[in-house]
């Protein structure tokens, strides 16, 4: 009873959250700044590790495809499990668990030490509310990187599924055989789903992060302890938003 | 006594408000099952500097973390000008500051952006005045020379002056101080009470003041509260305070350094003593 006070207090407040910093949106104009800031923060430096992890992700999908469909003669159609695997579940699901573990945890990091130095509470005195300063340009820049991340992170991972066709010799087949399978099967609504469901992990995992840090209470070791809830709080909610997405998307 | 009109005038452009009184109605506070402040009834006057003075652990930040809206009472209120300090839209209404006990500078901006936040954000001018704003201020406090430094770069006692230097580009009606002159050398701590000494007999701001500085507390101040154990255990002036035949006043303000220790000695005794 009380774990599950505990979760609908946390659920309450996340909306809430939420709402307070749509509530700003009319300010975001005059935050351009610290919006470029955290564009900075969630793509640019997000960037290469989405593009090594989705690289291997392709090449490893286009190696287990060619292992399973060389026995029955298959494997010019490994392109279209590459292409629609990356464009429709890993490449969204593994750049919102990059984002988690990368973005959130310092986006807890740095609010939760906020808090408990009280900044915070300097910038309540102010009147200067935390979800218009601190919440909001996070929000809008994590709902503009995002498709920009999946979409590089698609056509990398392809590229290395392309590599893996191309030399790896039990696979053997040709770059232009690997896209012809890849376009014709994987289209663009696949690609356009994958980005509403990475649009809503973004916006979760920071939401979820930015809640935990605000509201931490104690010391340094409580920092530690809300880093940890914040990112396996948004792995657990990146996990279960993606059945639910994907069984509305469908 | 200040009177009950006394005006705020504000230290830039000269302009005159209303200076707030606040007033606290049988507050009581608990965290968890621990009590910390115990039915407090006291009110300070517009335009007075009131300074709460206690033993470490009486409850007087968190007190003053009422006054200023951080803390939500048990039971009981507190009113800033009659309104709700936990509110955003008394806020809105009454200026009010709090310099916190280690400045809570923004460790991520320079010394003048945490000092143009406040402004930037509640569109108080346009950059050129709020430049001259900042600088005034940082020049009251005479740490002018810091406004490109980063709060990391800056030393206990300069934190403290821009702390209170932020708290001036607020312009406030009601300035709170959490233990202004803790950490810092006797000479830093005689110019943060001429400060706030000044702010009150130039610009009628009203100061509620939290130290264990017997010197800032009997010198500079209208009244002086103690608060022992979450009860306001005496209220009067300073001269009331001096005059006092409380043996816990006297106690408190003139404690006896004791080189033989009976204090320890009892407690030494009482652990050896067998169970």
């Amino acid at each position: 009873m009380k774990q599950l006070n505990s979760i609908l207090e946390g659920v309450g407040s996340v909306v809430q959250l939420a709402l307070q910093a749509v509530g700003y949106a009319g300010t975001l104009p005059r935050q351009w700044a610290r919006f470029i800031e955290q564009c900075y923060m969630i793509g640019y430096t997000t960037l290469p590790i989405v593009a090594i992890l989705s690289f291997f992700i392709g090449t490893v999908l286009a190696l287990e495809a060619g292992y399973a469909m060389e026995g029955f003669g298959a494997k010019e159609y490994i392109g279209s499990l590459v292409g629609l695997s990356m464009a429709r579940e890993l490449g969204p699901m593994m750049t919102a668990v990059l984002l988690a573990g990368r973005v959130g945890s310092a986006i807890t990091a740095e609010l939760a030490s906020m808090k408990v130095y009280q900044e915070i509470d300097a910038l309540t005195t102010m009147n200067i509310p935390a979800a218009k300063i601190l919440v909001l340009p996070r929000l809008a820049a994590v709902l503009v990187m995002m498709p920009v991340l999946i979409v590089i992170a698609n056509v990398v991972g392809w590229f290395g599924g392309s590599v893996v066709a191309r030399y790896v010799s039990f696979v053997g087949i040709s770059p232009e055989a690997y896209f012809a399978a890849l376009r014709h099967f994987t289209k663009f609504k696949d690609v356009m789903n994958g980005m509403e469901k990475a649009e809503v992990f973004g916006f979760v995992v920071v939401l979820v992060c930015c809640n935990i840090g605000l509201n931490t209470r104690g010391g340094p070791r409580e920092i530690g302890a809300a880093v940890t809830r914040g990112v396996v709080t948004s792995l657990i909610m990146i996990l279960v938003l993606d059945y639910f997405v994907t069984k509305v998307l469908l | 006594m200040t009177d009950c009109c006394s005006k705020t005038r504000n230290p830039f452009t000269g302009v005159e408000a209303n200076a707030v009184g606040v007033t606290v109605k049988d507050l009581s506070k608990k965290f968890g099952n621990f009590g910390v402040l115990h039915h407090l009834t006291f009110a300070v006057e517009p335009g007075e500097i009131f300074v709460l003075m206690g033993p470490s652990g009486s409850g007087k930040s968190v007190l003053l973390r009422h006054m200023a809206g951080l803390e939500i009472p048990t039971s009981g209120s507190v009113r800033v000008d009659g309104l709700d300090p936990s509110l955003a839209q008394t806020r809105d209404h009454v200026r009010l500051a709090l310099v916190f006990q280690d400045g809570a500078l923004f460790n991520s901006l320079s010394v003048y952006d945490n000092l143009a936040l406040y402004p930037r954000e509640h569109r108080s001018g346009d950059e050129k005045s709020i430049r001259e704003k900042v600088m005034h201020a940082l020049k009251i406090l005479s740490v002018e020379d810091a406004f490109r430094k980063f709060p990391s770069e800056l030393s206990g006692g300069m934190k403290k002056r821009v702390s209170i230097a932020r708290a001036l580009v607020m312009e406030p009606q009601l300035l709170l101080y959490d233990e202004p002159t803790s950490e810092l050398d006797p000479v830093m701590g005689a110019t943060i009470s001429e400060i706030i000494a000044t702010l009150k007999n130039e610009y009628s701001v009203t100061s509620i003041v939290v130290t264990h500085d017997r010197d800032l507390a009997l010198t500079i101040s209208n009244r002086v509260g103690i608060l022992m154990d979450g009860k306001l255990v005496t209220l009067g002036t300073p001269a009331d305070l001096k005059a006092s035949t409380d043996p816990r006043i006297e106690d408190f303000l003139n404690p006896k350094i004791d080189i033989t220790n009976p204090r320890f000695k009892k407690l030494e005794t009482q652990e050896k003593a067998p169970s």
